[in-house]
Protein backbone atom coordinates (compact mmCIF):
# COMPACT_ATOMS: atom_id res chain seq x y z
CA UNK A 1 0.00 0.00 0.00
CA UNK A 2 0.91 3.61 0.33
CA UNK A 3 4.11 3.77 2.46
CA UNK A 4 2.43 5.54 5.37
CA UNK A 5 -0.10 2.78 5.82
CA UNK A 6 1.30 -0.18 7.74
CA UNK A 7 0.79 -3.61 6.23
CA UNK A 8 1.63 -6.98 7.62
CA UNK A 9 4.71 -8.64 6.17
CA UNK A 10 2.78 -11.65 4.85
CA UNK A 11 0.37 -9.39 2.98
CA UNK A 12 3.23 -7.62 1.28
CA UNK A 13 4.86 -10.91 0.43
CA UNK A 14 1.71 -12.35 -1.14
CA UNK A 15 1.06 -9.13 -3.06
CA UNK A 16 4.62 -9.01 -4.34
CA UNK A 17 4.45 -12.63 -5.45
CA UNK A 18 1.20 -11.98 -7.29
CA UNK A 19 2.70 -9.09 -9.23
CA UNK A 20 5.75 -11.19 -10.02
CA UNK A 21 3.58 -14.03 -11.31
CA UNK A 22 1.68 -11.56 -13.44
CA UNK A 23 4.83 -10.38 -15.17
CA UNK A 24 5.94 -13.97 -15.68
CA UNK A 25 2.61 -14.59 -17.40
CA UNK A 26 3.24 -11.57 -19.63
CA UNK A 27 6.76 -12.57 -20.61
CA UNK A 28 6.43 -16.36 -20.81
CA UNK A 29 4.86 -16.82 -24.27
CA UNK A 30 7.22 -14.29 -25.84
CA UNK A 31 10.28 -15.82 -24.20
CA UNK A 32 9.27 -19.27 -25.42
CA UNK A 33 8.77 -18.07 -28.98
CA UNK A 34 12.18 -16.38 -28.92
CA UNK A 35 14.01 -19.37 -27.44
CA UNK A 36 12.78 -21.95 -29.91
CA UNK A 37 13.97 -19.86 -32.84
CA UNK A 38 17.37 -21.41 -32.02
CA UNK A 39 16.26 -25.03 -31.72
CA UNK A 40 18.09 -27.33 -34.11
CA UNK A 41 14.97 -29.35 -34.93
CA UNK A 42 12.06 -29.28 -37.34
CA UNK A 43 9.58 -28.43 -34.60
CA UNK A 44 9.39 -25.46 -32.23
CA UNK A 45 8.95 -27.72 -29.20
CA UNK A 46 10.88 -29.88 -26.79
CA UNK A 47 13.15 -31.83 -26.83
CA UNK A 48 15.90 -29.27 -27.23
CA UNK A 49 18.17 -30.49 -30.01
CA UNK A 50 20.91 -27.94 -29.61
CA UNK A 51 21.60 -24.36 -30.59
CA UNK A 52 21.60 -23.23 -34.21
CA UNK A 53 21.51 -20.05 -36.29
CA UNK A 54 20.10 -21.99 -39.23
CA UNK A 55 16.56 -20.64 -38.87
CA UNK A 56 17.97 -17.21 -39.57
CA UNK A 57 20.81 -17.82 -42.03
CA UNK A 58 20.38 -21.41 -43.20
CA UNK A 59 20.64 -21.78 -46.96
CA UNK A 60 19.50 -25.29 -47.72
CA UNK A 61 16.61 -27.59 -46.96
CA UNK A 62 15.27 -28.60 -44.57
CA UNK A 63 16.47 -25.62 -42.57
CA UNK A 64 16.03 -22.55 -44.76
CA UNK A 65 16.51 -19.41 -42.70
CA UNK A 66 14.42 -16.25 -42.75
CA UNK A 67 16.93 -14.35 -44.84
CA UNK A 68 16.78 -16.91 -47.63
CA UNK A 69 13.06 -17.62 -47.60
CA UNK A 70 11.54 -15.76 -50.55
CA UNK A 71 7.91 -16.00 -49.46
CA UNK A 72 8.53 -14.47 -46.05
CA UNK A 73 10.78 -11.72 -47.41
CA UNK A 74 8.18 -10.76 -49.98
CA UNK A 75 5.49 -10.67 -47.28
CA UNK A 76 7.67 -8.40 -45.13
CA UNK A 77 8.06 -6.07 -48.11
CA UNK A 78 4.28 -6.06 -48.71
CA UNK A 79 3.59 -5.32 -45.04
CA UNK A 80 6.13 -2.49 -44.96
CA UNK A 81 4.65 -0.95 -48.09
CA UNK A 82 1.11 -1.15 -46.70
CA UNK A 83 2.21 0.20 -43.32
CA UNK A 84 4.02 3.17 -44.91
CA UNK A 85 0.98 4.08 -46.99
CA UNK A 86 -1.38 3.73 -44.02
CA UNK A 87 0.89 5.72 -41.69
CA UNK A 88 1.29 8.57 -44.19
CA UNK A 89 -2.39 8.78 -45.07
CA UNK A 90 -3.70 8.49 -41.53
CA UNK A 91 -1.28 11.06 -40.11
CA UNK A 92 -2.21 13.55 -42.86
CA UNK A 93 -5.93 13.13 -42.25
CA UNK A 94 -5.35 12.96 -38.49
CA UNK A 95 -3.61 16.35 -38.60
CA UNK A 96 -6.39 18.05 -40.56
CA UNK A 97 -8.96 16.49 -38.20
CA UNK A 98 -7.08 17.72 -35.14
CA UNK A 99 -6.95 21.29 -36.52
CA UNK A 100 -10.62 21.13 -37.45
CA UNK A 101 -11.79 20.07 -33.99
CA UNK A 102 -9.34 22.35 -32.20
CA UNK A 103 -9.79 25.57 -34.16
CA UNK A 104 -13.38 25.73 -35.37
CA UNK A 105 -16.78 25.92 -33.73
CA UNK A 106 -19.56 24.76 -36.00
CA UNK A 107 -22.94 23.12 -35.92
CA UNK A 108 -22.78 19.35 -35.69
CA UNK A 109 -19.28 19.37 -34.21
CA UNK A 110 -20.25 17.09 -31.32
CA UNK A 111 -21.87 14.60 -33.66
CA UNK A 112 -18.87 14.61 -36.01
CA UNK A 113 -16.56 14.03 -33.06
CA UNK A 114 -18.53 10.97 -31.97
CA UNK A 115 -18.56 9.71 -35.58
CA UNK A 116 -14.78 10.21 -35.66
CA UNK A 117 -14.44 7.97 -32.57
CA UNK A 118 -16.75 5.25 -33.91
CA UNK A 119 -14.16 3.23 -35.86
CA UNK A 120 -12.59 2.32 -32.51
CA UNK A 121 -15.73 0.54 -31.33
CA UNK A 122 -16.47 -1.30 -34.58
CA UNK A 123 -14.98 -4.81 -34.61
CA UNK A 124 -12.10 -5.02 -37.12
CA UNK A 125 -13.69 -7.84 -39.03
CA UNK A 126 -16.92 -5.85 -39.53
CA UNK A 127 -14.89 -2.86 -40.80
CA UNK A 128 -13.22 -5.26 -43.21
CA UNK A 129 -16.40 -6.74 -44.62
CA UNK A 130 -18.13 -3.37 -44.93
CA UNK A 131 -15.27 -2.01 -47.03
CA UNK A 132 -15.24 -5.25 -49.04
CA UNK A 133 -19.00 -5.08 -49.68
CA UNK A 134 -18.97 -1.41 -50.65
CA UNK A 135 -16.02 -1.65 -53.00
CA UNK A 136 -17.51 -4.60 -54.81
CA UNK A 137 -20.85 -2.82 -55.05
CA UNK A 138 -18.95 0.03 -56.73
CA UNK A 139 -17.06 -2.32 -59.00
CA UNK A 140 -20.20 -4.21 -60.02
CA UNK A 141 -22.11 -1.00 -60.58
CA UNK A 142 -19.39 0.35 -62.85
CA UNK A 143 -19.33 -2.88 -64.80
CA UNK A 144 -23.09 -2.88 -65.30
CA UNK A 145 -23.07 0.78 -66.28
CA UNK A 146 -20.09 1.09 -68.55
CA UNK A 147 -18.43 -2.33 -68.77
CA UNK A 148 -15.37 -0.98 -66.96
CA UNK A 149 -13.62 -3.50 -64.79
CA UNK A 150 -11.62 -1.79 -62.06
CA UNK A 151 -9.30 -4.43 -60.62
CA UNK A 152 -8.20 -2.23 -57.71
CA UNK A 153 -11.71 -2.36 -56.24
CA UNK A 154 -11.39 -6.13 -55.83
CA UNK A 155 -9.67 -7.62 -52.74
CA UNK A 156 -6.03 -6.60 -52.80
CA UNK A 157 -3.52 -4.15 -51.43
CA UNK A 158 -5.55 -1.00 -52.05
CA UNK A 159 -8.47 -2.36 -50.05
CA UNK A 160 -6.14 -3.53 -47.28
CA UNK A 161 -4.67 -0.02 -47.08
CA UNK A 162 -8.10 1.63 -47.04
CA UNK A 163 -9.47 -0.81 -44.47
CA UNK A 164 -6.60 -0.23 -42.06
CA UNK A 165 -6.60 3.50 -42.73
CA UNK A 166 -10.29 3.66 -41.76
CA UNK A 167 -9.63 2.99 -38.06
CA UNK A 168 -5.96 3.96 -37.62
CA UNK A 169 -6.92 7.53 -38.61
CA UNK A 170 -8.97 7.79 -35.41
CA UNK A 171 -5.93 6.91 -33.32
CA UNK A 172 -3.72 9.36 -35.22
CA UNK A 173 -6.35 12.08 -34.70
CA UNK A 174 -6.46 11.44 -30.94
CA UNK A 175 -2.65 11.47 -30.58
CA UNK A 176 -2.25 14.71 -32.56
CA UNK A 177 -5.27 16.42 -30.91
CA UNK A 178 -3.87 15.77 -27.46
CA UNK A 179 -0.71 17.73 -28.32
CA UNK A 180 -2.49 20.47 -30.24
CA UNK A 181 -4.67 21.22 -27.21
CA UNK A 182 -1.55 22.12 -25.23
CA UNK A 183 -0.43 24.61 -27.85
CA UNK A 184 -0.38 28.26 -26.80
CA UNK A 185 -2.36 30.12 -29.46
CA UNK A 186 -0.68 33.43 -28.61
CA UNK A 187 2.55 32.11 -30.19
CA UNK A 188 0.77 31.84 -33.51
CA UNK A 189 -0.76 35.28 -33.01
CA UNK A 190 2.71 36.67 -32.40
CA UNK A 191 3.82 35.29 -35.73
CA UNK A 192 0.80 36.90 -37.39
CA UNK A 193 1.61 40.24 -35.74
CA UNK A 194 5.14 40.00 -37.06
CA UNK A 195 3.72 39.85 -40.55
CA UNK A 196 3.46 36.15 -41.29
CA UNK A 197 0.48 34.84 -43.22
CA UNK A 198 -1.74 32.24 -41.57
CA UNK A 199 -0.13 29.40 -43.53
CA UNK A 200 3.41 30.53 -42.79
CA UNK A 201 2.56 30.87 -39.10
CA UNK A 202 1.21 27.33 -38.94
CA UNK A 203 4.19 25.96 -40.84
CA UNK A 204 6.89 27.71 -38.84
CA UNK A 205 5.34 27.78 -35.36
CA UNK A 206 2.56 25.23 -34.91
CA UNK A 207 3.86 22.30 -36.92
CA UNK A 208 7.30 22.24 -35.24
CA UNK A 209 5.48 22.23 -31.91
CA UNK A 210 3.41 19.28 -33.11
CA UNK A 211 6.40 17.34 -34.44
CA UNK A 212 6.77 14.92 -31.50
CA UNK A 213 3.08 13.99 -31.75
CA UNK A 214 3.32 13.64 -35.54
CA UNK A 215 6.30 11.32 -35.28
CA UNK A 216 4.61 9.39 -32.48
CA UNK A 217 1.48 9.01 -34.58
CA UNK A 218 3.50 7.80 -37.58
CA UNK A 219 5.27 5.13 -35.50
CA UNK A 220 2.09 3.95 -33.79
CA UNK A 221 0.18 3.87 -37.10
CA UNK A 222 3.03 1.96 -38.77
CA UNK A 223 3.13 -0.64 -35.99
CA UNK A 224 -0.65 -1.04 -35.86
CA UNK A 225 -0.82 -1.50 -39.59
CA UNK A 226 2.11 -3.93 -39.65
CA UNK A 227 0.47 -6.07 -36.99
CA UNK A 228 -3.11 -5.80 -38.10
CA UNK A 229 -4.81 -9.09 -38.71
CA UNK A 230 -8.61 -8.93 -38.55
CA UNK A 231 -9.32 -6.21 -41.09
CA UNK A 232 -6.56 -7.41 -43.41
CA UNK A 233 -7.89 -10.97 -43.38
CA UNK A 234 -11.15 -9.91 -45.02
CA UNK A 235 -9.57 -7.69 -47.68
CA UNK A 236 -6.44 -9.54 -48.70
CA UNK A 237 -5.93 -10.55 -52.32
CA UNK A 238 -3.02 -12.50 -53.77
CA UNK A 239 -0.22 -10.45 -52.12
CA UNK A 240 -0.35 -11.49 -48.48
CA UNK A 241 1.13 -9.17 -45.85
CA UNK A 242 3.31 -10.81 -43.22
CA UNK A 243 0.65 -11.56 -40.59
CA UNK A 244 -1.53 -13.34 -43.14
CA UNK A 245 1.41 -15.25 -44.61
CA UNK A 246 2.43 -16.40 -41.13
CA UNK A 247 -1.13 -17.36 -40.29
CA UNK A 248 -1.34 -19.57 -43.38
CA UNK A 249 1.89 -21.33 -42.44
CA UNK A 250 0.87 -21.71 -38.84
CA UNK A 251 -2.30 -23.50 -39.92
CA UNK A 252 -0.24 -26.04 -41.85
CA UNK A 253 2.04 -26.72 -38.91
CA UNK A 254 4.99 -24.69 -37.79
CA UNK A 255 8.77 -24.91 -38.01
CA UNK A 256 11.19 -22.79 -35.97
CA UNK A 257 11.30 -20.55 -39.05
CA UNK A 258 8.16 -18.90 -37.71
CA UNK A 259 9.87 -18.41 -34.36
CA UNK A 260 12.76 -16.72 -36.08
CA UNK A 261 10.41 -14.37 -37.97
CA UNK A 262 8.57 -13.65 -34.72
CA UNK A 263 11.79 -12.87 -32.88
CA UNK A 264 12.86 -10.44 -35.58
CA UNK A 265 9.42 -8.84 -35.44
CA UNK A 266 9.67 -8.44 -31.68
CA UNK A 267 13.14 -6.90 -31.97
CA UNK A 268 12.04 -4.57 -34.74
CA UNK A 269 8.96 -3.27 -32.99
CA UNK A 270 10.67 -2.93 -29.60
CA UNK A 271 13.47 -0.94 -31.21
CA UNK A 272 10.95 1.34 -32.88
CA UNK A 273 8.99 1.75 -29.65
CA UNK A 274 12.13 2.32 -27.57
CA UNK A 275 13.40 4.87 -30.07
CA UNK A 276 10.10 6.68 -29.85
CA UNK A 277 10.14 6.74 -26.04
CA UNK A 278 13.73 8.04 -25.94
CA UNK A 279 12.95 10.62 -28.59
CA UNK A 280 9.94 11.92 -26.68
CA UNK A 281 11.81 11.98 -23.41
CA UNK A 282 14.58 14.00 -25.07
CA UNK A 283 12.08 16.70 -25.91
CA UNK B 1 -10.27 37.45 -43.74
CA UNK B 2 -13.62 35.84 -42.98
CA UNK B 3 -13.79 34.36 -46.43
CA UNK B 4 -10.30 32.98 -45.95
CA UNK B 5 -11.29 31.38 -42.65
CA UNK B 6 -14.25 29.83 -44.40
CA UNK B 7 -12.07 28.33 -47.11
CA UNK B 8 -9.74 26.96 -44.43
CA UNK B 9 -12.68 25.40 -42.63
CA UNK B 10 -13.96 23.70 -45.76
CA UNK B 11 -10.49 22.44 -46.66
CA UNK B 12 -10.11 20.90 -43.21
CA UNK B 13 -13.60 19.46 -43.24
CA UNK B 14 -13.18 17.68 -46.59
CA UNK B 15 -10.77 14.90 -45.53
CA UNK B 16 -12.90 14.12 -42.48
CA UNK B 17 -16.11 13.91 -44.51
CA UNK B 18 -14.48 11.82 -47.24
CA UNK B 19 -12.95 9.43 -44.71
CA UNK B 20 -16.05 8.95 -42.58
CA UNK B 21 -18.43 8.98 -45.51
CA UNK B 22 -16.65 6.70 -47.95
CA UNK B 23 -15.00 4.30 -45.52
CA UNK B 24 -17.30 4.14 -42.50
CA UNK B 25 -20.85 5.35 -43.05
CA UNK B 26 -21.68 4.40 -46.63
CA UNK B 27 -19.99 0.96 -46.43
CA UNK B 28 -22.00 0.13 -43.31
CA UNK B 29 -25.25 1.26 -44.95
CA UNK B 30 -24.33 -0.83 -47.97
CA UNK B 31 -23.62 -3.80 -45.74
CA UNK B 32 -27.05 -3.39 -44.17
CA UNK B 33 -28.72 -3.18 -47.59
CA UNK B 34 -26.99 -6.38 -48.70
CA UNK B 35 -28.08 -8.13 -45.54
CA UNK B 36 -31.77 -7.42 -46.20
CA UNK B 37 -31.88 -8.58 -49.80
CA UNK B 38 -32.70 -12.03 -50.98
CA UNK B 39 -31.48 -13.51 -54.20
CA UNK B 40 -34.43 -14.69 -56.27
CA UNK B 41 -32.59 -15.67 -59.42
CA UNK B 42 -29.51 -14.51 -61.34
CA UNK B 43 -29.21 -10.75 -60.82
CA UNK B 44 -32.72 -10.44 -59.36
CA UNK B 45 -33.03 -9.45 -55.71
CA UNK B 46 -35.88 -8.78 -53.36
CA UNK B 47 -35.96 -7.03 -50.00
CA UNK B 48 -36.60 -9.44 -47.17
CA UNK B 49 -35.53 -10.23 -43.66
CA UNK B 50 -34.96 -13.88 -44.45
CA UNK B 51 -31.27 -13.84 -43.49
CA UNK B 52 -31.97 -12.38 -40.08
CA UNK B 53 -34.75 -14.91 -39.67
CA UNK B 54 -32.33 -17.66 -40.52
CA UNK B 55 -29.71 -16.29 -38.15
CA UNK B 56 -32.20 -16.07 -35.31
CA UNK B 57 -33.81 -19.47 -35.76
CA UNK B 58 -30.87 -21.72 -36.66
CA UNK B 59 -29.72 -23.12 -33.27
CA UNK B 60 -26.02 -23.19 -34.23
CA UNK B 61 -25.96 -19.52 -35.26
CA UNK B 62 -27.92 -18.36 -32.26
CA UNK B 63 -25.87 -20.42 -29.83
CA UNK B 64 -22.59 -19.11 -31.25
CA UNK B 65 -23.90 -15.55 -31.06
CA UNK B 66 -24.76 -15.75 -27.36
CA UNK B 67 -21.72 -17.82 -26.51
CA UNK B 68 -19.46 -15.18 -28.07
CA UNK B 69 -21.24 -12.45 -26.11
CA UNK B 70 -21.11 -14.27 -22.77
CA UNK B 71 -17.50 -15.40 -23.19
CA UNK B 72 -16.44 -11.85 -24.11
CA UNK B 73 -18.08 -10.49 -20.98
CA UNK B 74 -16.38 -13.21 -18.96
CA UNK B 75 -13.00 -12.41 -20.52
CA UNK B 76 -13.53 -8.74 -19.67
CA UNK B 77 -14.36 -9.50 -16.03
CA UNK B 78 -11.37 -11.83 -15.62
CA UNK B 79 -9.06 -9.27 -17.22
CA UNK B 80 -10.33 -6.59 -14.83
CA UNK B 81 -9.90 -8.80 -11.76
CA UNK B 82 -6.35 -9.77 -12.72
CA UNK B 83 -5.31 -6.29 -13.84
CA UNK B 84 -6.66 -4.23 -10.95
CA UNK B 85 -4.21 -5.33 -8.23
CA UNK B 86 -1.32 -5.05 -10.69
CA UNK B 87 -2.38 -1.55 -11.74
CA UNK B 88 -2.70 -0.55 -8.09
CA UNK B 89 0.76 -1.90 -7.40
CA UNK B 90 2.27 0.05 -10.27
CA UNK B 91 0.41 3.27 -9.49
CA UNK B 92 0.62 3.34 -5.71
CA UNK B 93 3.19 0.91 -4.33
CA UNK B 94 6.08 0.87 -6.78
CA UNK B 95 8.29 3.94 -6.64
CA UNK B 96 10.58 5.78 -9.05
CA UNK B 97 12.53 3.60 -11.47
CA UNK B 98 10.67 0.41 -10.61
CA UNK B 99 7.37 2.08 -11.42
CA UNK B 100 8.55 3.16 -14.86
CA UNK B 101 10.08 -0.21 -15.66
CA UNK B 102 6.95 -2.13 -14.62
CA UNK B 103 4.76 0.18 -16.67
CA UNK B 104 6.94 -0.30 -19.75
CA UNK B 105 6.92 -4.08 -19.21
CA UNK B 106 3.13 -3.99 -19.41
CA UNK B 107 3.37 -2.36 -22.82
CA UNK B 108 5.61 -5.03 -24.34
CA UNK B 109 2.95 -7.46 -25.53
CA UNK B 110 1.25 -4.60 -27.35
CA UNK B 111 4.28 -4.10 -29.55
CA UNK B 112 4.28 -7.75 -30.53
CA UNK B 113 1.86 -8.98 -33.15
CA UNK B 114 -1.17 -10.85 -31.87
CA UNK B 115 -0.12 -13.73 -34.07
CA UNK B 116 3.18 -14.08 -32.23
CA UNK B 117 1.45 -14.02 -28.84
CA UNK B 118 -0.99 -16.73 -29.92
CA UNK B 119 1.87 -18.75 -31.35
CA UNK B 120 3.63 -18.52 -27.97
CA UNK B 121 0.62 -19.95 -26.19
CA UNK B 122 0.40 -22.77 -28.73
CA UNK B 123 4.01 -23.75 -28.05
CA UNK B 124 3.33 -23.69 -24.32
CA UNK B 125 0.04 -25.54 -24.21
CA UNK B 126 0.06 -28.14 -26.94
CA UNK B 127 0.50 -31.85 -26.44
CA UNK B 128 4.20 -31.71 -27.22
CA UNK B 129 4.48 -28.34 -25.52
CA UNK B 130 6.48 -26.99 -22.62
CA UNK B 131 3.85 -27.32 -19.90
CA UNK B 132 3.02 -30.88 -20.88
CA UNK B 133 6.74 -31.74 -20.68
CA UNK B 134 7.08 -29.98 -17.34
CA UNK B 135 4.17 -31.92 -15.88
CA UNK B 136 5.64 -35.23 -17.03
CA UNK B 137 9.05 -34.29 -15.74
CA UNK B 138 7.59 -33.40 -12.33
CA UNK B 139 5.73 -36.69 -12.25
CA UNK B 140 2.31 -35.08 -12.25
CA UNK B 141 1.34 -36.75 -15.52
CA UNK B 142 2.48 -40.01 -17.05
CA UNK B 143 1.66 -39.16 -20.66
CA UNK B 144 1.54 -36.02 -22.82
CA UNK B 145 -1.28 -33.70 -21.82
CA UNK B 146 -3.20 -31.76 -24.45
CA UNK B 147 -4.15 -28.37 -23.07
CA UNK B 148 -4.86 -26.66 -26.35
CA UNK B 149 -8.18 -26.52 -28.21
CA UNK B 150 -10.57 -25.88 -25.36
CA UNK B 151 -12.36 -22.94 -23.79
CA UNK B 152 -9.84 -22.50 -20.99
CA UNK B 153 -6.93 -22.17 -23.43
CA UNK B 154 -8.94 -19.71 -25.46
CA UNK B 155 -9.73 -17.67 -22.35
CA UNK B 156 -6.06 -17.55 -21.36
CA UNK B 157 -5.26 -16.21 -24.82
CA UNK B 158 -8.09 -13.65 -24.83
CA UNK B 159 -7.15 -12.29 -21.41
CA UNK B 160 -3.48 -12.15 -22.38
CA UNK B 161 -4.17 -10.29 -25.62
CA UNK B 162 -6.25 -7.56 -24.02
CA UNK B 163 -4.45 -7.18 -20.68
CA UNK B 164 -2.60 -4.02 -21.69
CA UNK B 165 -5.79 -2.17 -22.59
CA UNK B 166 -7.03 -2.70 -19.06
CA UNK B 167 -3.80 -2.01 -17.17
CA UNK B 168 -2.95 1.31 -18.84
CA UNK B 169 -6.23 3.18 -18.17
CA UNK B 170 -6.33 1.77 -14.64
CA UNK B 171 -2.79 2.93 -13.85
CA UNK B 172 -3.56 6.36 -15.29
CA UNK B 173 -6.65 6.90 -13.14
CA UNK B 174 -5.16 5.36 -10.00
CA UNK B 175 -2.10 7.57 -10.25
CA UNK B 176 -4.33 10.62 -10.02
CA UNK B 177 -5.72 9.41 -6.68
CA UNK B 178 -4.16 11.45 -3.88
CA UNK B 179 -2.44 9.28 -1.24
CA UNK B 180 -3.83 11.46 1.54
CA UNK B 181 -7.40 10.58 0.58
CA UNK B 182 -6.64 6.90 1.15
CA UNK B 183 -4.88 7.74 4.42
CA UNK B 184 -7.89 9.77 5.52
CA UNK B 185 -10.07 6.75 4.87
CA UNK B 186 -7.95 4.67 7.23
CA UNK B 187 -7.74 7.46 9.81
CA UNK B 188 -11.50 7.60 9.90
CA UNK B 189 -11.57 3.95 10.88
CA UNK B 190 -12.05 2.31 7.47
CA UNK B 191 -10.81 -1.20 6.89
CA UNK B 192 -8.87 -2.24 3.80
CA UNK B 193 -12.06 -3.49 2.21
CA UNK B 194 -14.19 -0.46 2.92
CA UNK B 195 -11.47 1.92 1.72
CA UNK B 196 -11.25 -0.09 -1.49
CA UNK B 197 -15.00 0.01 -1.97
CA UNK B 198 -15.69 3.58 -0.90
CA UNK B 199 -12.62 5.41 -2.13
CA UNK B 200 -10.39 3.54 -4.53
CA UNK B 201 -12.93 1.90 -6.83
CA UNK B 202 -15.17 5.01 -7.22
CA UNK B 203 -12.08 7.02 -8.10
CA UNK B 204 -10.90 4.42 -10.61
CA UNK B 205 -14.32 4.14 -12.28
CA UNK B 206 -13.45 6.12 -15.44
CA UNK B 207 -10.45 3.84 -16.00
CA UNK B 208 -12.49 0.75 -15.29
CA UNK B 209 -15.17 1.76 -17.80
CA UNK B 210 -12.80 2.62 -20.62
CA UNK B 211 -10.69 -0.47 -19.98
CA UNK B 212 -13.75 -2.72 -19.96
CA UNK B 213 -15.15 -1.24 -23.17
CA UNK B 214 -11.93 -1.69 -25.09
CA UNK B 215 -11.28 -5.20 -23.76
CA UNK B 216 -14.83 -6.27 -24.51
CA UNK B 217 -14.59 -4.94 -28.06
CA UNK B 218 -11.28 -6.67 -28.65
CA UNK B 219 -12.57 -10.01 -27.34
CA UNK B 220 -15.80 -9.84 -29.30
CA UNK B 221 -14.02 -9.02 -32.53
CA UNK B 222 -11.15 -11.44 -32.03
CA UNK B 223 -10.66 -14.02 -34.75
CA UNK B 224 -7.17 -15.36 -34.26
CA UNK B 225 -7.32 -16.53 -30.65
CA UNK B 226 -10.56 -18.54 -30.86
CA UNK B 227 -9.45 -20.08 -34.16
CA UNK B 228 -5.99 -21.10 -33.03
CA UNK B 229 -6.48 -21.87 -29.33
CA UNK B 230 -10.16 -22.79 -29.16
CA UNK B 231 -11.50 -26.23 -29.93
CA UNK B 232 -14.12 -27.51 -32.32
CA UNK B 233 -16.86 -26.46 -29.91
CA UNK B 234 -15.50 -23.00 -29.26
CA UNK B 235 -16.78 -21.50 -32.48
CA UNK B 236 -16.63 -17.69 -32.37
CA UNK B 237 -19.04 -15.38 -34.14
CA UNK B 238 -16.27 -13.76 -36.19
CA UNK B 239 -15.37 -17.21 -37.53
CA UNK B 240 -18.93 -17.59 -38.82
CA UNK B 241 -18.71 -14.22 -40.56
CA UNK B 242 -15.44 -15.26 -42.17
CA UNK B 243 -16.89 -18.61 -43.22
CA UNK B 244 -19.94 -17.07 -44.86
CA UNK B 245 -17.91 -14.44 -46.69
CA UNK B 246 -14.78 -16.23 -47.77
CA UNK B 247 -15.52 -19.95 -47.66
CA UNK B 248 -19.19 -20.10 -48.71
CA UNK B 249 -19.43 -16.76 -50.57
CA UNK B 250 -22.84 -16.21 -49.00
CA UNK B 251 -22.41 -12.46 -48.59
CA UNK B 252 -26.02 -11.78 -47.69
CA UNK B 253 -25.98 -14.04 -44.62
CA UNK B 254 -22.44 -12.91 -43.75
CA UNK B 255 -23.51 -9.27 -43.88
CA UNK B 256 -26.46 -10.08 -41.62
CA UNK B 257 -24.05 -11.71 -39.14
CA UNK B 258 -21.74 -8.70 -39.35
CA UNK B 259 -24.62 -6.37 -38.62
CA UNK B 260 -25.71 -8.47 -35.67
CA UNK B 261 -22.18 -8.30 -34.23
CA UNK B 262 -22.17 -4.54 -34.72
CA UNK B 263 -25.52 -4.16 -32.96
CA UNK B 264 -24.43 -6.40 -30.09
CA UNK B 265 -21.23 -4.45 -29.51
CA UNK B 266 -23.00 -1.08 -29.77
CA UNK B 267 -25.71 -2.14 -27.33
CA UNK B 268 -23.23 -3.36 -24.74
CA UNK B 269 -20.95 -0.34 -25.07
CA UNK B 270 -23.96 1.99 -24.88
CA UNK B 271 -25.31 0.11 -21.87
CA UNK B 272 -21.99 0.36 -20.04
CA UNK B 273 -21.77 4.09 -20.72
CA UNK B 274 -25.38 4.55 -19.65
CA UNK B 275 -24.88 2.57 -16.46
CA UNK B 276 -21.94 4.71 -15.41
CA UNK B 277 -23.27 8.00 -16.77
CA UNK B 278 -20.31 8.67 -19.04
CA UNK B 279 -20.03 9.65 -22.69
CA UNK B 280 -18.03 8.13 -25.50
CA UNK B 281 -15.94 11.29 -25.80
CA UNK B 282 -14.81 11.14 -22.17
CA UNK B 283 -14.11 7.43 -22.34
CA UNK B 284 -12.09 7.21 -25.54
CA UNK B 285 -10.99 10.75 -26.32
Amino acid sequence: MIPTIPRSRSFRLIYGTYVLLFFLYLVLPLAVVATFAFNNSQFPSLPWEGFTWNWFFGEERPQIGVFHERGILRAVGTSAFVALCVATLSVCVGTTNAFLFNRYEFRGKGLLYVLMLLPLVIPGIVLGISVLVFSSTLANGLWDLAQIDLQFLRPGLLLVILGQFSFITTIATLVISARLQKFDRTLEEAALNLGATQLVAVRTVTLPFLAPALIGAIVVAFLMSFENFNTTLMLVGSDAPLTIAMFDRLKEGSTPLLNAVSLLLMLGSSLLALGLILFQRGR
Amino acid sequence: MRAQARIGFILLLMPLILWLGLLIIIPHIDMFLISIRERISFGVYETSLTHYQKALTEPLYLRTFWRTAVMSVLATVITLLIAFPVAYYIAKMARGRLQQVLFLLCLIPFYVSELVRTFGWMILLRETGIISHLLQWAGLADQPVEMLYNDAAMMVGLVYTSMLFMVVPLVTTLESLDDSVVEAGYDLGGTGLSVLREIIIPHAMPGIVSGCIVVFMLSLGNYLTPTMLGGKDSLWFTEMIYNQFIVRSNWELGAAFGFMLLVLSSVIVWGMLRLTGRTLQETLG
